[in-house]
């Protein structure tokens, strides 16, 4: 199937009078019509500033982006922000983490919603506000109706997170981008995200590319992911195999980090040392001041991209030649 | 088991000013009739989702602010109106370190100073003082050298929060509470610091109180784990129990609620709908009931008791309490 999503080499670079920041530093996948790719990262690894690159919302005067971004047959690095407009919205569309800063407080819910189908598909207003009814409706959002005169100050925040969810899918896009969506809510709020999410793309058949810090929630909703380190992917796969089966040394340190089936009170096996300084990164592999299996060539050139199954990459020279095998985690869910 | 710190009936409701005349309109029951123990040497796990009162027990623990109704004993003695043990003494054996490793620093002090300034409070001479920072500064693994004369503003997010922990371990306490201490760190920083806390317990003979949202963390590190819903305790008990075989209700969804880690056995429902309800005016009887599938008349007519088991364990729920008139019980 033709991707609906296709990023070849992207490069984003920040520019200040003090330092340039290397946010994103190759990047290039392909993503099929109703697949979820969960791009799991630490802070600072360039994943937001991939998926803000995708709808085409970094700075344009303060930002460099280079590389191809096809997205639903659009060129978006090509694009006006005239043209921009049209395809957000309609083709590609955003959630946030924090609904209450993507909302605006001072229109309600239902307005929000209505205006943005009336500016893309000139419907009538009377038309464009049964729709937002509907879309409450299809988010669970109870009471939708009286829900859509509110206004997101007056919503809990899963409330208002489903109300995003809903002007994001009210000109039914494509692809659907997802930063972080869970993160602020509490656990049994995020677990209904999730599930609700899950269903909402299998329903609609959306491409969906979720940005996440945390395994778990990737493991719950990615088809496929991709592990990103100092704005590259280190490792991409099908969310079974790199969960299980991790290749790279840092997945295998992040997935023993995220305290998973650790006997209690013991010590973990944690990563040293911190994430590297973005304006200046090393010249070779970025992890090869924190990996324990580092070896002089490691930090001389780019570990190229290996695949060791045809849908399974790794970036790591020492994987690739077959010298180490990281361990695979302990998987436990909880006994309830 | 001796307790190092009791708790008793502890209570703390805000009062919700509003209208002409500023007047209280309502009252925000944070924390409403809490009462647990931590025995010397332990680490006591407070989990709950927001607006629970973990964070605002915690605050009570260290007098951070006025507690309404309740005993607080540390090792026996009780502090309050007529004090056996003065809230300065109090803050020599019992520290905090906050999530917020950055507003909880003096921005304008080396971070050797800001270590040094409990102790120098409390009347250690300059020189002593400073050479225990430094001896701290080793301890959580930040070079001496390197560290002692930077700002906060030059370290990093994971660095800082072990200055923090350095810091509340400056005035040699025996209880140190851990309130979403490594909750804004990068999973890769939060393993390194608990590590640290690990090793810094064994070492300086502390005992914790961890409070945190995050279910794997409180797993990995407590003894016992205490639940909150609303301002209550719902279920208390020794961390296998509590993880193994919950029995409140809300246990079991919070811990059901937890993403699988495995995509081959994916949370197909989620176990709760809607979200926790508002702690002003919170529902009658039994806080939970409004989203427990078990509900009958008792639980909005009677609040629940804390009632203990045989093997250290309490639950809060009419199901489990002979003769409360619950149909399940």
């Amino acid at each position: 199937m033709a991707p609906v999503v296709s990023v070849e080499n992207l490069r984003v670079r920040f520019t200040t009078p003090d330092a340039t920041v290397n946010a994103v530093n190759g990047v290039s996948f392909d993503l099929e019509p109703g697949r979820v790719l969960g791009i799991l990262g630490e802070s600072g690894s360039g994943k937001s500033v991939t998926l803000r690159a995708l709808i085409g919302l970094l700075p344009p005067r303060r930002s460099h982006v280079e590389g191809r971004i096809t997205v639903a047959g659009h060129d978006i690095t090509a694009m006006s922000e005239a043209q921009l407009r049209e395809v957000r919205g309609t083709k590609i569309a955003m959630i946030f983490q924090e609904p209450m800063t993507a909302l605006d407080p001072v229109f309600t819910i239902g307005e929000q919603i209505a205006e943005t189908i009336v500016r893309h598909e000139g419907v009538s207003h009377a038309d464009a506000w049964r729709r937002a009814l509907e879309l409450l409706e299809i988010v669970q959002i109870p009471s939708a109706a009286r829900r859509l005169k509110n206004y997101p100050h007056e919503m809990s925040g899963g409330m208002r997170q489903r109300a995003m969810i809903a002007l994001a899918l009210s000109c039914r896009p494509s692809v659907l981008l997802a930063d972080e969506p869970t993160t602020a809510l509490d656990v049994t709020v995020q677990i209904q995200i999730i599930v609700l999410l899950r269903q909402l793309q299998q329903e609609l058949g959306m491409a969906v590319v979720f940005v996440t810090h945390d395994v778990g929630v990737a493991a719950e909703v990615a088809d496929g992911i991709a592990v990103m380190y100092a704005g590259r992917f280190v490792e991409t796969g099908p969310a079974d195999t790199v969960i299980r089966t991790p290749a790279h040394p840092y997945t295998a340190g992040l997935l023993a980090s995220t305290v998973l089936g650790a006997a209690q009170g013991q010590r973990l096996e944690a990563i040293p040392g911190a994430p590297p300084d973005m304006t200046l990164l090393p010249p070779g592999c970025s992890f090869a001041p924190r990996c324990r299996f580092a070896e002089a060539r490691c930090s001389l050139d780019l570990p190229p991209e290996i695949a060791l199954a045809p849908d399974h990459m790794v970036r790591c020279l020492r994987v690739a030649a077959g010298e180490i095998t990281v361990a695979a985690p302990t998987l436990a869910k909880q006994a309830v | 088991m001796t307790a190092l710190l009791s708790v008793e009936g502890l209570t703390k409701h805000f009062p919700v000013r509003g209208g002409l005349l500023n007047r209280a309109k309502a009252v925000v029951q944070a924390v409403d009739d809490v009462s647990f123990e931590v025995a010397v040497g332990e680490t006591l796990g407070i989990v709950g989702e927001s607006g629970c009162g973990k964070s605002t027990t915690a605050r009570l623990l260290m007098h951070l602010v006025p507690l309404d109704r309740g005993t607080i004993a540390f090792d026996g003695k009780s502090i309050g109106a007529r004090e056996d043990l003065s809230h300065r003494d109090l803050h020599r054996q019992m520290q905090m370190v906050f999530q917020d490793s950055y507003a909880s620093l003096n921005p304008r002090l080396p971070v050797s100073m800001s270590i040094a300034f409990g102790p120098l409070v409390h009347g250690v001479a300059k020189p002593a003082a400073l050479a225990r920072a430094m001896d701290l500064l080793q301890a959580v693994g930040l070079d001496p050298l390197l560290f002692a004369n930077r700002y906060p503003h030059e370290l990093s997010g994971g660095q800082r929060q072990r200055i923090n922990v350095a810091r509340a371990l400056a005035l040699e306490p025996r209880l140190v509470i851990l309130d979403e201490a490594v909750s804004a760190l990068d999973k890769s920083i939060e393993a390194q610091v608990l590590n640290l806390l690990i090793d810094l317990k064994e070492g300086f003979d502390l005992t914790y109180v961890f409070i945190s949202h995050d279910l794997n963390v409180v797993r990995f590190i407590s003894d016992r784990v205490m639940v909150m819903y609303l301002g209550k305790v719902v279920e208390l008990g020794p961390v296998g129990q509590i993880y193994r075989d919950p029995k409140h209700p809300y246990t079991k969804a919070l811990l059901g609620a937890m993403p699988s880690m495995d995509p081959r056995r994916r949370t197909k429902e989620a176990p709760l709908s809607g979200d926790p309800p508002n702690p002003i005016n919170p529902p009658s009887g039994c806080r939970f009931r409004t989203r427990c599938q078990f509900a009958e008349a008792v639980c909005a007519a009677v609040p629940p008791t804390l009632a203990t088991d045989g093997d250290g364990r309490a639950v809060a729920c009419h199901m489990l309490m002979p003769g409360s008139g619950h149909s399940l019980a």
